[in-house]
C-alpha cells in the first residue's frame, strides 16, 4: 500500500472517530502549543534585548563608568556589601577620564533618584529624576516630541530647566502643552523646555516615567552628595574605539585610586553586554524550564496516543484480519497504523501551532512581554509532533502487523 | 462416478499445467498445550482449472482448516501445496500475502465487509494492496460489482444492504483481482434459502465464465450446484465424487 493510501486511510479514521482522536491529540497539542508560546516569549525578549534595549536604550558602542554594575542577577550579599563600600565616582573622575580620551567620543554625566514631581495641585509620584549633562540625550537616543533639550551652557550654569518623559507630561498636563510651565522638583521650580518621545515599556517596566535636568542644577542635591555622580557615559564611534576608551578609562581610574597591580578594580566599566548577561541569566531559567514542560507533555501525549492506538488495534482486529486475508503484508498494516498515529499527532501539533501562535499574539497584546513567533519553533513543533506519533505508534502498529489473519477474522 | 483419474503425484514432481490446486499429504496439527489436535491428517487433492468443487463433512472434520491452507491464510504442518504449479507450502509471510492478493478470492460466511466503507470501496480493497492507482481501482471495482448485479448499489454502506447484497459485494471483492480460485467457506450459512439460491446463481454464472470455485457447505442442495463433491471426515478425504450439475 502506498504511503499516500495509508495517510488517506489514517485521516479517514481520524474523521470517523473525532472524539477519540481529539482526546488522543490533546497531549501533543499542549506540548507543541507550550513549546511555541514559550519559545516565542524567549525569542521575542531576546530580540528586544539585543536590538532595542541593549542597542538603543543603553546606546551603541557605549560604556558606563560606575561604582557597581547596573544589572546584577543573584549576587551574594558579600559581593553586594563590597560594592557598597567602594568609593563613589566623582565629577573630577569624569573630568580626568574625559581629558585622557584622545579618540572622538561623546560623554555625559548621569545620576538618578526617585522623586515626586508637582504641577499645580497634581503630583507625579515615583518619577526617576536624572541629573545629566547635555549629551545624555544623544547617547541614550532620546528624541524629543516637543521643545528642545538643554544646552551645554544651561548645564554648566545649572539653570533649572526640565525635559519630561512622556508619562510625566501626560500625568501632570494631560492634553495641555507643558512647555514654558513650571514643575516643582524638591521644592524648586523647573521650567519645562521639552518632552521626550514615548519609549514604551520593557518587560513591564515603564520607560517614560522620568525627568531629565542639568547635572549642575539645584536638584543635584536630591540625587547624590556634592561632587558625586552615578555614571559617566562614554559613547565611541566603533566597538574597537570603545574598547580602547575603556582601557584608557581603566588606567586613569586605577591611578587616581592608587590601585596596586594585584588589586581589583573598585569600579566597573559597564557595557550593554552587562545587560545582555543579565538577560541571559533569566532566559537560561526559561530555557531550562521550557523543555521540561514540552517534554513532559509530549511524553504524556505519546503515552495517550499509544494507548488509544492499542485500543484501536484491539477494536479493529477483524478489520486487520480481513485486510491481511485480502493481501495486506505486515508492512502494509504497520504503515497503516503508523500513519494513523503520526497523523493524529501531526493534527495535534497543527492545532498546537495555531494555539501557540494565538497565545503568542495574546501575550503580545495583553502583557508587556514582546513575544515573537520563531519559524524554527513551528518547524520543530511539527517534527516533534509527528515524531511522537510515530514513536508512540510503533508498538501498537507492530502488534497489529503480527496478528494472525485467521485468529483475527474469527474474533467477534 | 468416482474422482477424475489424475496421475499419482509424488514429492519432487511438478503438477500438470491445468491443475490449479494440488495438495500432497497435507497435514495441519494444532498444539494445544501438550495435546495435539490433528485437524488435517494428510489430504491429497487435485483441482483442475474451471472445476466447481463443494467440500462437505461433519462439523470439526477440517473443512475450514483445508480452506485456510488452500487460501494461503495458514501454513501446513506437513505435506505440500502447489498453486498454479508454484509450491506455496514453504513461502514466507509476504509472499503468501501476495498470493492471497493476486491468486485467491475469499468469500466468508459472515461477509466481512468494512462497515464504514461503501460497497465500491470494499471491493477496491484488494486492489489497494495490489498497488493499482485510484482510477484503475474504481473501474475494476465497478466492473466486479456489475458482474454480481450490484451496479446500482455501489455507494451504499453494508448496513444499507440486505444480507444477499452484502454477500454479493463480498463476491465482487473476491473477484476483483481476477483470482485463479474463488474460495467460499459456507457462503450461504447466514442467508435464507431464497437468497442462498440467488448466490448460487451468481456462482453458477461465474463458473460458466470459467472461474474455478471451491466452496464449503453443510447443505446438500447447495452442494448440488457443484460438479464435484469432496467429503472430509476426521481430517481425511472420505469421498470424492463427480456429479451432474
Ligand atoms: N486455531 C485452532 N486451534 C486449535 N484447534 C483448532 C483450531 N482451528 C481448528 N481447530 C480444530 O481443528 C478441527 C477442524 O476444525 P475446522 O474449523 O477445520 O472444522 P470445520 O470442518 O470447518 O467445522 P465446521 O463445519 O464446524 O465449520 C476441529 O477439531 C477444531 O477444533
Ligand atoms: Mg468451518
Amino acid at each position: 500500500m502506498p504511503v499516500f493510501e495509508a495517510l488517506r486511510l489514517a485521516l479517514q479514521t481520524i474523521r470517523a472517530q473525532k472524539l477519540k482522536s481529539g482526546f488522543s491529540l490533546l497531549g501533543v497539542f499542549i506540548g507543541v502549543a507550550s513549546l511555541i508560546a514559550a519559545w516565542s516569549i524567549v525569542n521575542g525578549v531576546n530580540r528586544y534585548m539585543t536590538e532595542k534595549f541593549a542597542q538603543t536604550l543603553f546606546g551603541v558602542n557605549t560604556f558606563q563608568l560606575r561604582r557597581r554594575p547596573m544589572f546584577t542577577p543573584n549576587v551574594p550579599d558579600s559581593v553586594w556589601r563590597a560594592w557598597w563600600r567602594r568609593p563613589r565616582i566623582k565629577f573630577s573622575d569624569a573630568e580626568a577620564v574625559s581629558a585622557a580620551l584622545t579618540m572622538p567620543v561623546v560623554t555625559a554625566w548621569q545620576s538618578s533618584e526617585n522623586v515626586s514631581v508637582f504641577y499645580g495641585g497634581k503630583e507625579a509620584r515615583d518619577i526617576e529624576l536624572t541629573t545629566a549633562s547635555e549629551r545624555y540625550f544623544d547617547i541614550k537616543n532620546l528624541r524629543l516630541a516637543l521643545g528642545r533639550p538643554f544646552t551645554a551652557q544651561e548645564n554648566r550654569s545649572g539653570v533649572p530647566v526640565a525635559v519630561l518623559g512622556d508619562a510625566v507630561a501626560k500625568r501632570l498636563f494631560v492634553d495641555r502643552t507643558p512647555l514654558e510651565r513650571s514643575v516643582r522638583i524638591g521644592g524648586i521650580a523647573y521650567r519645562v523646555i521639552g518632552v521626550v518621545e514615548k519609549q514604551g515599556s520593557i518587560l513591564g517596566f515603564p520607560l517614560d516615567r522620568f525627568v531629565v535636568v542639568p547635572a549642575l542644577s539645584p536638584a543635584q542635591n536630591l540625587v547624590n552628595p556634592p561632587g558625586v555622580l552615578d555614571a559617566f557615559l562614554v559613547k565611541a564611534q566603533s566597538e574597537i574605539e570603545m574598547r580602547e576608551a575603556m582601557e584608557v578609562a581603566e588606567g586613569v581610574m586605577r591611578s587616581r585610586r592608587h590601585l596596586r597591580p594585584n588589586q581589583d578594580n573598585n569600579f566597573v566599566l559597564d557595557t550593554s553586554e552587562g545587560v545582555q548577561r543579565f538577560w541571559a541569566g533569566i532566559s537560561r531559567i526559561l530555557v531550562v524550564v521550557l523543555p521540561n514542560i514540552v517534554v513532559v507533555s509530549l511524553v504524556i501525549g505519546g503515552i495517550v496516543i499509544m494507548n488509544i492506538m492499542l485500543m484501536s488495534v484491539a477494536e479493529r482486529t477483524r478489520e486487520i484480519g480481513l485486510r491481511k486475508a485480502l493481501g495486506a503484508r505486515r508492512r502494509d498494516v504497520l504503515r497503516q497504523f503508523l500513519a494513523e498515529s503520526a497523523a493524529i499527532a501531526t493534527v495535534g501539533a497543527a492545532f498546537g501551532i495555531v494555539a501557540g501562535i494565538g497565545l503568542t499574539l495574546l501575550i503580545n497584546a495583553a502583557s508587556p512581554l514582546p513575544a515573537t513567533v520563531s519559524p524554527l519553533s513551528v518547524v520543530l513543533g511539527v517534527v516533534m509532533g509527528a515524531g511522537v506519533g510515530v514513536v508512540a505508534g510503533v508498538y501498537p502498529a507492530s502488534r497489529a502487523a503480527r496478528l494472525d489473519p485467521i485468529a483475527a477474522l474469527r474474533q467477534e | 462416478m468416482t474422482a477424475p483419474a489424475l496421475q499419482a503425484f509424488r514429492t519432487g514432481d511438478t503438477p500438470l499445467p491445468d491443475i490449479v490446486i494440488l495438495t500432497h499429504k497435507l497435514t495441519r496439527a494444532y498444539d494445544m498445550g501438550g495435546e495435539v489436535v490433528r485437524a488435517l491428517q494428510g489430504v491429497s487433492l487435485q483441482i483442475r482449472k474451471n472445476e466447481y468443487v463443494a467440500v462437505m463433512g461433519p462439523s470439526g472434520s477440517g473443512k475450514s482448516t483445508l480452506m485456510n491452507l488452500i487460501g494461503c491464510l495458514d501454513t501446513p504442518t506437513a505435506g505440500e501445496y502447489w498453486l498454479n504449479t508454484q509450491k506455496v507450502s514453504d513461502l514466507d509471510d509476504d509472499a503468501l500475502a501476495r498470493i492471497r492478493n493476486k491468486e485467491i478470492g475469499f468469500v466468508f460466511q459472515t461477509f466481512n465487509l468494512l462497515p464504514r466503507a461503501t460497497a465500491l470501496h470494499n471491493v477496491e480493497l484488494p486492489l489497494i494492496y495490489a498497488g493499482h492507482g485510484a482510477r484503475e481501482r474504481r473501474a475494476r471495482a465497478v466492473h466486479a460489482l456489475e458482474r454480481v448485479g450490484l451496479a446500482d448499489r455501489m455507494e451504499h454502506r453494508p448496513n444499507e444492504l440486505s444480507g444477499g447484497q452484502r454477500q454479493r459485494v463480498a463476491i465482487a471483492r473476491a473477484l476483483v483481482n481476477e483470482p485463479s480460485i474463488l474460495l467460499a467457506d459456507e457462503p450461504t450459512g447466514n442467508l435464507d434459502s431464497t437468497t442462498s439460491g440467488e448466490i448460487m446463481q451468481v456462482f453458477a454464472e461465474l463458473h460458466r465464465q470459467g472461474q474455478t470455485i471451491v466452496m464449503v457447505t453443510h447443505e446438500h442442495d447447495i452442494a448440488a450446484h457443484a460438479a464435484r463433491v469432496v467429503t472430509l471426515r476426521d481430517g481425511l478425504i472420505a469421498t470424492d465424487q463427480r456429479q451432474a450439475a
